[in-house]
């Protein structure tokens, strides 16, 4: 058979419950919807509550992380970041109940506290996670009882993740995670904290980002208790509220942690990013200033004339090379949009699309402003729609993750995966100079000239959309 | 090293799985649905099912995976998810606009207790479903069974929903390929067009899952089986099921509804069996076998014999899914190397004596395991007990083959780390022959690299 071709102009691509989940910059509109469930029977880039809540807490990793539910959770989360870790490395095993039908008539708890005392007896971990899926929710289980049971007889700390895939989306997830670290917060000594120390937040070592930015802040004279969670310990989150100040990136994840122990250990937090020179270099600096060491500034100031020294020659050369093409973003988190829009800027490319899975209303204005006119805008978007758009808007390249990949590549267009797919660094100074050669090398690849490039929105008839 | 905390000892596991060698249902029945043409396979679950059944999938593939979700909120796992689905099946229609909507369920839509049936004439009541088009679904509740029970549900259910009983016998014969790659698929059209038989393989993801780059995303390409083609199984002359695990429910379920007889076979995976499903192909179509299919068989048998120094006695431990381990330690057995140790997650105690049978009596120190503690950590315990020569399964070995430095040859579901297994196959005589040389080349690699100087050789 032949493929169908039947062509859907890109307007009528959007769904159209999804309407007010899209603005173009320039257009009279109000705020964006966003922060909604997705519309039944779209096909959504998204995922669940559980997810997020994975996502967060896997690089623990001297963390037991046991999924409680039927084998799918478990299987479909087994070491698929590579949140990478300088120690233990139990997080990258997979332990599940693997709830049968048995169980699920009966209920799990009994299935659940004997996984626990056999994990823990063999593995000895600093602390267990217990991730509630779909299905435990359903029936009922009191995993709160069940853990507080083995925290008893075992003498550590084991904490439930009500993680539950249907009860909100993927943030909420961050949330119930956020949850569960919540209750570690404060029950570690603080002694020997530095007056200059901090904590990383949002930072879950892709690459080793993590390390990167670590000493950055150590040639500042900065130390760092606890990073949330990349290349992270039990230990160091019970004493991170002996820190001064709490140094957030990633808009959605930790900030929930942050807030609390703002408001219960009064440690103060300021959000950053670490993708591009710009947003990297601001990063330090406002950490500096909040210490309002002078030297600890100047410090800072020599850091980033040095690195930015090192990267931008080359930087340049990429830029001229890219001058004036195209980029599409979809990320998952939409502070990452922000930093991403600013870095293609910097290596001379324009984004044209820009959107996140889970932003919020103020994201949505904050990335409208920061973007040129005529920039379309979307909240959790599906295949066809940003197929759609990226046709119309002719691009060069599209940054996602790694359902997006095959998308760009059939239609011609050069990919660069933004998240836990990423085999480089692209956080720091150095990241940006691997994500312009990644940039570069995708965009100008010697494949396209094998092939019939994805063409512009002018030529009609083009049917590279088709349902 | 990564698995440092697994020892040797086999300590009594009440419950837990580690390091699963299986995974859920409904994946199984998304790759299935993909099999037929412009299908789309939807979830009736949470979004994050759909979302990870598509990422690996995609990772497996390298491919675009479309799949819609019924996206479940407290509210459906409470009050059921019956508006999910009736409001999906009317946006995707309208705007994604599939000959086929295959629904499949998840633990949460089983557990409510969503009566699909009932949803589904309601969709076709309130005019959702266009003339000509269908919404199919199969059950695929998570807590029982694995991804190749998901499989084998969803392919029952083309039967039950398109096979049409007939008068006529037509000489065409019905075939059920078995999860395997696209790749196989293709091999085994084309083998039977060789044989001068008709068929209608299904499901068949050759064309939608190794799909050309042409500058387009189309979102149902050409391939899979079509809707006419499926009503046609009910008058073909025979089913040949390839692997019971994957395919005998669909071809016993053709037979009851549409008297279709059926044979349920090995995966033409190895010499033996593809030798019998060659035959069984020839007895069925009337043709002799010609010339080009023997020669394939005969060049086969040459690699045997030229290289069997080299695979002689070695022992090699494989995990994965049933009807593929089956097959894998046949053909092993007839290299003469040992299979040792078998481990799928897969629940069946038939796949034990199907084992034995593979093993023709040749293995007597194997130990095979299949179920809910069967799995990549049992494996691991059992190599550190006594090691073997070559590790055979899909990607979730790579960690056993670092930590304990065995070579290691990809097969199976999933393949997240190396590309090949979409295009070239294992099934038929030439894929035997690329099995072959994937064994010589980790072996050899290895002496080539080990080997102390001096006995160290040019020629292999």
């Amino acid at each position: 058979m032949e493929p169908q071709e039947t062509q859907i102009p890109a307007a009528n691509s959007v769904l159209e419950q999804r309407r007010r989940q899209v603005a173009t910059k320039g257009n009279a509109h109000g705020d964006i919807a966003c922060e909604t469930k997705s519309v039944a029977g779209s096909v959504s880039q998204r995922a669940c509550v559980f997810c997020g809540s994975r996502v967060v807490l896997y690089p623990l990793a001297d963390a037991l992380h046991l999924v409680h539910g039927p084998i799918g959770c478990a299987s479909y989360t087994w070491d698929i970041r590579g949140a990478l870790s300088s120690g233990p490395q139990l997080h990258r095993m997979s332990f599940s109940t693997d709830l049968a039908e048995m169980d699920i008539i009966l209920g799990g708890e009994k299935k659940l506290y004997r996984c626990l005392v056999e994990l823990i007896d063999a593995y000895r971990p600093k602390a267990a996670f217990v991730y509630s899926t779909c299905i435990v929710g359903l029936i009922g289980d009191d995993v709160e009882a069940v853990c507080a049971r083995v925290s008893q007889e075992k003498g550590l700390s084991v904490i439930p993740v009500f993680s539950e895939g249907f009860a909100g989306t993927k943030k909420d997830g961050y949330k119930a995670a956020c949850d569960a670290m919540g209750r570690l917060l404060g029950t570690g000594s603080t002694e020997g904290i530095s007056p200059h120390a901090i904590n990383l937040l949002g930072e879950f070592n892709l690459a080793g980002e993590t390390w990167l930015i670590k000493d950055y802040y150590r040639r500042m004279g900065v130390d760092v208790v606890a990073t949330v969670t990349g290349d992270g310990r039990i230990d160091d989150i019970r004493r991170m509220h002996g820190a001064a100040l709490n140094v957030v990136q990633c808009s959605g994840s930790v900030m929930h942690l942050a807030k609390g122990l703002k408001d219960k250990f009064d440690v103060p937090f300021i959000r950053v990013s670490y993708f591009g020179v710009e947003d990297t270099a601001k990063a330090l600096y406002d950490v500096a200033e909040h210490f309002g060491d002078p030297a600890m500034m100047a410090r800072a100031q020599t850091l980033v004339r040095e690195e930015v020294a090192a990267v931008m020659p080359e930087l340049m050369r990429i830029r001229k090379d890219l001058a004036g093409k195209r980029a599409a973003v979809y990320v998952g988190g939409s502070f990452k949009a922000f930093s991403l829009v600013r870095a293609l800027r910097m290596i001379g490319m324009v984004t044209v699309l820009a959107g996140s899975q889970t932003g919020s209303k103020e994201d949505y204005r904050e990335l409208e402003q920061i973007c040129d006119p005529g920039t379309v805008i979307v909240d959790d978007t599906n295949p066809l729609e940003l197929c759609a758009f990226l046709k119309e808007k002719g691009c060069d390249l599209l940054i996602g993750g790694v359902k997006e990949r095959p998308i760009a590549h059939k239609l011609g267009l050069g990919f660069c995966d933004h998240n836990h797919e990423r085999k480089k660094s692209l956080a720091g100074f150095v990241g940006m100079l691997n994500f312009a050669r990644e940039v570069q090398s995708t965009v100008m690849s010697p494949v396209w000239q094998f092939i019939p490039r994805g063409r512009p929105a002018s030529q009609e008839g083009d049917a590279s959309c088709s349902p | 090293m990564l698995l440092r905390h697994t020892t040797a000892d086999v300590t009594e596991r009440t419950a837990l799985t580690i390091n699963p060698a299986k995974t859920c249902q409904p994946i199984g029945a998304m790759y299935a649905a993909l099999g037929i043409h412009a299908c789309l396979p939807h979830s009736h679950g949470s979004q994050g099912c759909c979302s990870y059944h598509r990422s690996t999938l995609t990772r497996h593939y390298k491919e675009p995976v479309m799949a819609g979700t019924s996206s479940f909120t407290e509210g459906s796992s409470v009050f059921g998810g019956q508006a999910n689905l009736l409001q999906a099946i009317a946006n995707i229609f309208d705007i994604y606009d599939p000959d086929v909507i295959a629904v499949h369920t998840t633990c949460l839509s089983e557990t409510i207790g969503d009566d699909l049936v009932q949803i589904i004439a309601k969709a076709r009541e309130e005019g959702s479903i266009p003339p000509g088009k269908m919404v199919i679904h199969t059950n695929t509740p998570s807590y029982a069974g694995s991804h190749v029970t998901g499989f084998s549900s969803m392919v029952k259910s083309m039967v039950g929903y398109f096979s049409e009983p007939s008068d006529i016998r037509s000489r065409t014969i019905n075939i059920i390929p078995g999860w395997v790659e696209p790749s196989d698929m293709r091999e085994i059209k084309r083998l039977v067009g060789l044989l001068g038989a008709e068929s209608i393989m299904f499901p068949d993801t050759s064309d939608v899952l190794d799909a050309p780059q042409t500058g387009k995303h189309v979102f149902y390409p050409k391939g899979g089986v079509t809707m006419p083609a499926l009503r046609r199984t009910g008058e073909s002359a025979v089913t040949l099921a390839l692997g019971p695990t994957a395919s005998e429910a669909a071809a016993k379920a053709l037979d009851v509804k549409c008297g279709v007889p059926c044979e349920t076979m090995t995966l033409p995976i190895g010499l033996q069996a593809t030798d019998r499903f060659i035959d069984a192909v020839r007895l069925h179509s009337g043709h002799g076998v010609p010339v080009a299919i023997e020669e394939e068989r005969g060049r086969l048998i040459d690699i045997m014999t030229d290289m069997g120094q080299y695979l002689q006695g070695k022992r090699v431990a494989l995990w994965g899914d049933p009807d593929q381990l089956v097959a894998l330690s046949e053909f092993l057995v007839d290299l003469d190397m040992k299979p040792v140790y078998v481990v799928t997650g897969t629940p069946g105690k038939v796949f034990e004596r199907r084992m034995e049978r593979a093993l023709q009596g040749r293995v007597p120190e194997a130990k095979v395991q299949q179920g809910a503690t069967a799995d990549m950590f049992l494996m691991h315990q059992w190599i550190k007990q006594e090691p073997v020569d070559l590790l055979i399964g899909n990607t979730y070995g790579k960690y056993i083959a670092r930590d304990e430095d065995i070579p290691f040859v990809r097969h199976g579901f999933p393949i997240l780390d190396r590309i090949g297994h979409s295009y070239f196959p294992t099934v038929g005589y030439t894929g035997a022959i690329r099995l072959l040389e994937k064994f010589l080349d980790v072996f050899l690699d290895r002496r080539d690299r080990d080997d102390p100087e001096e006995r160290f050789e040019l020629v292999m």
